[in-house]
């Protein structure tokens, strides 16, 4: 008797894409970001991203190895998890904060609803949001070496006057990875440029913001006021890595688009009406519970398949 | 230049370099050649030979058993050494006429020509049913079913699949290059059947040598086109070319000539002409034995009943130890467990490969990026249908219009999870077509 070959069910080559390589280019994308962090804040931001990742690698791996679960650590995506945490964190914060957060991503918002693939909110987001309600003051003191005080956003809402090129350029207070729009735009190139991300999500999320703005912020069409309010708080740093995880976010065309424009109007209203003058993050956490109910709503209609008939 | 296609589809690794450039070599086989009974879709042909019996190239030996049905015939001169179940591509043994060949290739006589002009529509579908012609390009629906549509004055467009999507093959590219006139001989008959339709010769726009070759031939043809598509997978599946080239879309319960289309494979058109014209029976196709194990690949005209094994011989035999051993493309083929298998007449090509990438695949969950709606042809969501049956829930399945997918593998293919989206889907889709049955 010949040897016999494998068979297996169609189609028998698949592409070169993996969960790992996403993961890989994600890291890659956001590295602009973090060197300027590195290089605006000081070494401690670099503290600060080995503390979240080193942190996020190691709590997944325990959970999965008392938990009995497959190891799935090398897929990388703690690792993305760790460095967005880092990034939205203000520099001034002691690295336990940031240690704590990561082990409340990956512990409760990834593994305990069932690990990669399964969370319902992004657990960076998540892990941001219960760091500023339990430590509101270490969370929002944004004084760092050289400058201090408030963020733009805050600024703006106190009337006063910002400089949107120093915006763009980041030269302002914040966290370590929202400020410098211009190297989070070109992490978002490298994104759109391997083909991880479409435009659907941060295009209709960034339009319909403005659009909001414009509309309801009381200042009309005011330029500066709009390119500020873009740049500022986080929005680039949402809009782009956060809004666009795959987990969180629908995966119907029209689903991904009405989330957009979900967040933007969310965005806005924490925005113009709510307390603090930020709100990425709370908008893109309402945002990823919307999911379900955005992708039942936007089943697409079948080729040859008239609405309705199946 | 945007070209016209079809919403979703993927790119997958081409690997047609390997063969495109080689000349269709014919080959001869020798010892036995198998010929399975059922090479179609229907009921199985009824054996007309006995054992002992010796048979000519081009005798019929075994008649079709039903309106959906074709004969076979033999490819070789020989003795009928036994009728006896061989294991074929499809992975079970069927039962086979097996012919030992005596490597003369002694011809019938076959029947004398009449002008093509002259013929009347049936006699022009008797002659296609006769000649045992069926769908080549791997469904293998019989021809002349196919053809007889109800009202043929409401065929608007006959579409020649020219598009080849599957990675590796170029079957179909050589003939193309090599026989264009063959084609658009092939094309003339149908158009003749069909008085309201234009032809449509749908290529991709890589091919670039057989879009000017079939254009050579068809410049003198006022009912002929040469349609450039884009290049994508699955161009070729029948409801993406009739939608590519007419903007007309139509679903799992319907037909092309619903629309007024009816698509044929290059090949099969070839074996038109070769029935019409010459009067023969199809004996013989083309079969591409390429990949990456294999040390010389080339395009072989084969006598159908010729084993893999001989092919594999011909075409300089493994450069490295294969992996996995496809019947037909990567994409949509049947993956061999072993060679000694024979050519039918809807084999395309013969893909060795050095890597199992099915096999080294690991799968892992889903991470809900939406690569597969993206990809899919069909605009379905093939994450969300694969959980559903692989939970084995109908109602959720069909709302999602589960039973709309043609397994084209796409949403395998572009999983970066690598899970097995297209295998759950298609297992509880026919099992659901099959309880729908009874």
């Amino acid at each position: 008797m010949e040897k016999l070959m494998h068979i297996s069910a169609t189609p028998h080559v698949r592409s070169q894409m993996s969960t790992g390589r996403i993961m890989q280019i994600v890291l890659l994308s956001l590295v602009p970001a973090s060197v300027f962090g590195v290089v605006h804040f000081g070494m401690q931001a670099l503290y600060h991203m080995l503390v979240c990742m080193g942190t996020c690698v190691v709590t997944e791996f325990l959970y999965e190895a008392f938990a009995d679960r497959p190891v799935r650590i090398w897929d990388c995506s703690s690792l993305v998890t760790g460095l967005l945490l880092a990034l939205s964190l203000p520099v001034s914060a002691p690295l336990w904060v940031g240690a704590l957060g990561s082990v409340f991503a990956i512990l409760v918002i990834k593994m305990l609803f069932g690990g990669i693939g399964q969370n319902i909110v992004n657990p960076a987001l998540g892990a941001r949001c219960f760091l500023m309600l339990s430590f509101a003051g270490i969370m929002t003191n944004f004084s760092a070496d050289g400058i201090s005080g408030p963020t733009p956003l805050a600024l703006l809402r106190a009337g006063e006057a910002v400089d949107p090129l120093d915006m763009l350029l980041g030269n302002t207070a914040g966290t370590i990875g929202e400020t410098c729009v211009v190297a989070l735009v070109f992490g978002a190139m490298l994104l759109l440029l391997f083909g991880i991300i479409d435009l659907r999500i941060p295009a209709s999320y960034l339009i319909s913001f403005s659009l909001f703005s414009v509309f309801f912020a009381g200042r009309g069409f005011d330029a500066v006021y709009l390119v500020s309010q873009l740049c500022g708080g986080g929005l680039m740093l949402g809009a782009w890595f956060m809004a666009t995880d795959f987990v969180t976010s629908p995966i119907t065309p029209r689903g991904k688009i009405l989330y957009g424009v979900l967040l933007g109007i969310l965005t806005g209203v924490f925005r113009i009406w709510g307390g603090s003058g930020e709100g990425v993050s709370y908008a893109i956490l309402l945002g990823n519970l919307s999911v379900p109910l955005l992708e039942k709503i936007t089943v697409p209609r079948a080729f040859g398949c008239r609405r309705g008939k199946r | 230049m945007a070209y016209s296609t079809f919403q979703g589809g993927v790119h997958p690794f081409k690997g047609k370099r390997m063969s495109k450039d080689k000349f269709i070599l014919e080959y001869l086989p020798k010892g036995e050649v198998v010929y399975p009974l059922s090479q179609h879709i229907g009921a199985p042909a009824r054996p007309v030979v006995k054992i002992g019996d010796r048979v000519l190239v081009g005798q019929k030996i075994a008649e079709a058993s039903g309106y959906v049905s074709a004969p076979v015939h033999a490819s070789v001169s020989g003795t009928v050494k036994a009728m006896e179940l061989r294991l074929t591509a499809a992975g079970q043994p069927a039962p086979c006429i097996v012919v030992e060949n005596d490597e003369w290739y002694e011809e019938v006589e076959y029947p004398p020509t009449e002008p093509v002009e002259s013929l009347t529509r049936e006699e022009i579908l008797e002659l296609i049913r006769e000649a045992g012609v069926v769908g080549m390009g791997g469904a293998g629906f019989p021809t002349h079913v196919k053809l007889a549509v109800k009202n043929p004055s409401r065929i608007r467009y006959v579409i020649v699949n020219c598009s080849e999507c599957e990675p590796y093959l170029t079957s179909d590219y050589r003939r193309m290059v090599e026989n264009p006139d063959w084609l658009i001989l092939g094309l003339k008959v149908l158009l003749q059947l069909f008085d309201k339709a234009v032809g449509i010769l749908a290529v991709e726009d890589h091919k670039r040598d057989a879009i000017t070759a079939l254009q050579m031939a068809s410049g003198n043809e006022p009912r002929m086109e040469v349609h450039v598509l884009q290049t994508k997978y699955p161009q070729g599946c029948e409801r993406m070319l009739v939608y590519a080239c007419t903007g007309r879309e139509i679903n799992s319960s319907m037909l092309p000539a619903d629309v007024g289309c009816v698509v044929n494979n290059v090949d099969t058109i070839c074996a038109i002409y070769q029935a019409v014209y010459l009067r023969r029976p199809l004996t013989r196709r083309i079969v591409t034995v390429t990949g990456d194990a294999i040390a010389d690949p080339c395009n072989f005209d084969v006598c159908i009943g010729t084993s893999y094994k001989e092919l594999v011989m011909a075409a300089g035999g493994f450069r490295r130890e294969p992996k996995k051993m496809i019947s037909g493309g990567p994409m949509m083929g049947q993956s061999l467990a072993s060679l000694g298998v024979p050519v039918v007449k809807t084999s395309s090509a013969l893909v060795c490969l050095s890597k199992d990438e099915v096999a080294s695949a690991n799968p892992s969950p889903c991470i809900h990026c939406g690569y597969c709606v993206t990809a899919c042809p069909e605009r379905l969501i093939p994450s969300k249908l694969a959980d559903y049956a692989e939970r084995f829930q109908e109602e959720p399945f069909r709302k999602l219009y589960g039973m709309e997918c043609m397994e084209c593998g796409s949403c395998s293919f572009v999983c970066p999870a690598k899970r097995q989206l297209t295998q759950s889907i298609r297992a509880f889709r026919r099992e659901l077509l099959a309880r729908g049955k009874k």
